[in-house]
Order: C-alpha cells, then structure tokens, then sequence
C-alpha cells in the first residue's frame, strides 16, 4: 500500500514540483498517472521509490516512512518495488539473461534460484527464445520487456512505471500494457504514468490526474482528459 | 558477503577489464609509466642509503689520549666520555694496537714501521661511535675540552661535507618520489574517473534494483586492485632485468671497493614487493574515491 500525507517537494533551484499531495493507492491497484508535461508525474513517481526525499508530508509504502527512512536502507526498500522507464535502462553489455538476472545478484541470491526466477519472468513476457541477445539486437518492445522482466523477478509488491510507452509505437505499446495487465492480476500494484490517451481511455482504470504538483482529478474508472495524446 | 558475491564481484571486476578495452590499458599504463620511474628512483636511493649508512657507520672519533696520563685518570676520561649523551660504544685501544693496525694499514711499505715496535711513538685511543653518526661532530668537540686529550681525530671536514651531501640526496629523493606518486594518483583517479563516468549507467541501475553502496564498490574496488598490479608487471620485470646485469658488471669489471651494490637478492624481491604494494595502493585509492560522488543517496 502507498499513502502520501500532505507531501510538497521543492527541489533546490526553487522549482515547487509537488504542492500539497494527498492520495492512497491499496494493494492490487492499476493506477495510471496523467496530467501536462512539468507538471509533476515524475517527482510524484520518485517520491515512491525514494529517489527523491519530499520537502515535509510524510509517504507510506509497504509500511515505512519513507520521509524518515535512512539512505542506508533504501536499497532494502528498491528490493521490494520494481521500478521501469522510457528508456528501458538496460545495460548493453550483458546480454536478455544477464540484464534479468542482475537485479537478483546485487540482492545475493543463490544462482540457483537466480536461474530458476529468470527462466520463469522470462516466459512471463514472452522472451524465453531470446535469453541470449543483446539489448542492441532487440526492438524496443522487446527491451522493454526485458526491463519489467528485471522489474518483477524480485516478485515486489509494488510496479512503477514512468511512461514506459513513451519510446513505442502504438501497437508495441498496447503489448506492454497487456504486460503490465497480467503482472497485475497476479496482486501486484501497478503505478504508472503516461500520456498514452488511447490506453488510458480504453482500459477503464483508476486515474490520478496531476496539475501544477496538484492532484486535479482521482476517478476509479478515469478517462485521459486531455485533448491530444503528448500534453 | 556470500562466497557466489565474492565470486561474482572478481568475474564482473575482470571482465570489466576486457569490456573498458582501451581504458583499462590507458590506466595501467599511468601505472607503469609511474612505477618505471619511482623504481628507479627506489633503486638509486635505496643504493645511496646502503652507501651513506655503511660510510656512516664506518665513521668514528679516535681520542687519543695525553702520554702522562695514568691508568686511574684514564679510567676517568673514560667514563667522562660515556657520560656524554649518544655516545654508543667506548672501546680503548693500546699505543701497540695501534702501531699494528697502521702497520697493516701500510701494506707492504708498513714494515719499515717496524722500526718503531721497539720505541713506539703513538699514543693509546679510545675509540669512540655515536648512537647516530650524525652526532659525531658534537660529541667530538665535547670530547675535545676533556682533560688528558691530547687529540681527536674523526675525518674533520669530510665527514661534515658528506653527511650534508646524503641529507641534500635524501631529501631532493623523497621529494621527487612523492611528486611522482601525486601524479601517478591524479592520473589514474582521472583515467578511473572516464571509466566510471561512461558506467555510471550501471551504477544507476545497480541502486534501482536494490544494491548497497557495499555492492556496488566491490568490483570497482578490486578493478583498481588489478589495474594496479597490471601496471606494476613491466616495471618489476624490466627493472629486475636491468638491476640484475647492472649488478653484474659493476661487481665483475667496476667494484670500487668503498662502494658496493645492494645485491641483486633480496633487495629486488623487496623492491618488487614495494611497487606491487604502491600500485595496488594508487589503484584501489583512484577507483575508491572516482567511485565516492556517485555512490551519494
Ligand atoms: N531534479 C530536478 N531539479 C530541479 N527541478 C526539477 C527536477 N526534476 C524536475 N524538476 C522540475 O519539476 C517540475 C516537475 O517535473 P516532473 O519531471 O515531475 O514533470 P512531469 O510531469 O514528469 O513532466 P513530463 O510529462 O514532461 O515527464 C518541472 O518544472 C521540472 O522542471
Ligand atoms: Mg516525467
């Protein structure tokens, strides 16, 4: 569960990203994030998985505080939110298997358990047959499978996505979002935000609408709002 | 730390090596640039200092004693000698050892010293060492005022002007080897620095995913470990190479008898430990602190 409280963030240069935020997302929840470019969709997101610490308010995931966790215990808190982007965030070097198999290292998992947790997410998105190429010989549907796969082999409760269509046309996208779906029907919360109108407006979800680092608009099963598709 | 993250850690921090190509080969290279020289520079003054300390320890102040002294008043300029402080070792020498040693000094020409054994002409010694040659002179001139002296004699002048000339190299060594290892650092920090910069993608993700700031240095830090000692193989071979045939003429056709060379073992194997040690030292030291700035929360 994610419960903000009251939460402003202003970041060093004066720019006020968040003015005030008040929101509670249960376990389980699809929640797509919308709202004009600057208004404050990323510094809500990151509030979440503590890469950035709010000015006051207090936020609540899985428990914790993360207004008062220690730098010291924030990687315990990323072993349990998978987090995915725009730009994938792969890295070149390592090949599908390697990349998945990367976030179950840094956590010191036993390589048999690492193998048996990559082969299963790898099936889940769909790219067993390509476990051994690298993020250049994939498309970009393809890389950003790799990355949810990264995302959920940890099994997190929690799945944030920053506007992980951003890169894919229309039809890929639509792919990624079935993804994101059925990761969701297995209990796992979905966070994401986007500018993909046709998506948001098709799957009926809940939408959290954010303006000027306000949220404007919470509907349970919300439209885009917005008139065309990149604000 | 489980056994697989070790494991793992020396894996990524080797096949980094391969992945940064060039990289790895520019800082290696500062490394070998740098150890090249300061083994050199190690090897000369280890050289000067074996030469200075056996030229110091030769050092020493014959007292030689007034001939009307007694046995009771020698006894006493003794023990006012002793009580002088640093001095090392008193040791008395008679006018008839003496007489020998200058004989045996002479060579050949010394027998027509024998002349005097029957009326020697030379007074008894105290021989006298410092604690630290670089008191001789002091203790000299303090022994100089003690009655019953009739002399002293400890190579006045040149001993000044050489302790002055091994302080001058001492100093002017020192000085170039530090300047040396803060270029080598500032080097290699900078070569690192590129490296890290171009992966500091991959230290991103390492912290997305949920690794410690432990993790994540471990394989940068045992990539300067091997960078290091990468860059120390060349230097160590060539200049035990070099060392070894340098020591060899030098014993064979040079061989000034009052300076001899460090032999080849075990100083070599000392001075190998030495640079493996300083390049392992400014590789770790470059990698942990380029590392530092991108590890903040
Ligand atoms: N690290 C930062 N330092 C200073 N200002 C920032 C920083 N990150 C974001 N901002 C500012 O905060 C405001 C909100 O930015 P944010 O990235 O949250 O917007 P967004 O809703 O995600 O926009 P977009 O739809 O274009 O991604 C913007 O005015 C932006 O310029
Ligand atoms: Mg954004």
């Amino acid at each position: 569960m994610i419960e903000m409280q009251d939460v402003y963030k202003t970041y060093p240069n004066g720019v006020v990203a968040l003015n005030g935020i008040n929101v509670r997302i249960k376990q389980g929840e699809f929640v797509y994030v919308v709202g004009p470019s600057g208004a404050g969709k990323s510094t809500f997101i990151k509030m979440m998985y503590r890469e950035e610490k709010p000015t006051s308010g207090n936020i609540m995931v899985n428990g914790v505080n993360l207004a008062k966790l220690k730098d010291s215990k924030v990687p315990l808190l990323r072993r349990h939110i998978g987090v995915v982007f725009q730009d994938f965030k792969l890295l070149p070097k390592l090949n599908v298997y390697e990349n998945v198999a990367f976030a179950l290292e840094v956590i010191e998992e036993s390589p048999k358990v690492i193998r048996k947790k990559v082969m299963e997410v790898l099936d889940l998105v769909g790219l067993k047959h390509k476990i051994r190429s690298y993020p250049n010989e994939l498309s970009g549907g393809e890389q950003q499978r790799v990355s949810i796969a990264r995302s959920i082999v940890n099994s997190p409760k929690i799945v944030i996505a920053d506007e992980p269509t951003g890169n894919l046309d229309p039809e890929t996208s639509w792919g990624i979002v079935e993804l994101f779906e059925k990761i969701n029907d297995r209990g796992t919360t979905i966070v994401m935000a986007t500018h993909n109108k046709e998506i948001v407006n098709a799957t009926r979800r809940r939408v959290i609408a954010i303006e000027n680092g306000k949220i404007v608009r919470d509907e349970a099963k919300g439209e885009y709002g917005y008139d065309a598709s990149y604000v | 730390m489980t056994l697989h993250t070790f494991k793992r850690h020396v894996r990524e921090s080797i096949k980094s090596l391969g992945r940064n190509g060039w990289m790895t080969f520019a800082s290696a290279s500062a490394v070998t640039v740098t150890l090249l020289l300061v083994g050199v520079f190690f090897a000369v003054m280890f050289n000067i200092n074996h030469f200075a300390q056996k030229v110091e320890n030769d050092v020493e102040i014959r007292v030689h004693i007034e001939l009307t002294a007694d046995s009771r008043q020698k006894d006493a300029l003794r023990r006012r000698i002793e009580a002088i402080p640093n001095v090392k070792e008193v040791r008395y020498s008679s006018k008839d050892e003496e007489l020998k040693r200058l004989i045996k000094s002479m060579g050949d020409e010394g027998s027509s010293f024998r002349l005097f054994e029957q009326d020697n002409p030379l007074s008894d010694v105290y021989v006298v060492k410092a604690a630290h040659p670089q008191d001789t002179v002091k203790i000299a001139k303090q022994i100089e005022t003690l009655p019953f002296v009739h002399k002293v004699n400890y190579g006045q002048g040149t001993v000044e002007k050489l302790f002055d000339a091994l302080k001058v190299a001492r100093n002017v060594g020192l000085v170039l080897i530090l300047g040396l290892l803060f270029t080598a650092m500032f080097l290699i920090s900078n070569t690192i620095k590129i490296t890290i910069f171009a992966r500091r993608r991959e230290i991103e993700i390492m912290r997305l995913v949920g690794a410690t700031n432990g993790f994540i240095r471990w394989p940068f830090f045992l990539e300067g470990l091997w960078l290091g000692l990468l860059g120390a193989l060349f230097p160590i071979a060539a200049l035990s190479i070099v060392y070894y045939n340098v020591y060899e003429v030098y014993e064979q056709r040079v061989s000034l008898p009052f300076f001899e060379l460090l032999p080849f073992s075990p100083f070599m194997w000392q001075l190998s430990g030495l640079l493996l040690a300083i390049g392992a030292g400014i590789g770790i030291w470059g990698s942990v602190m380029s590392v530092r700035k991108f590890l903040k929360v």
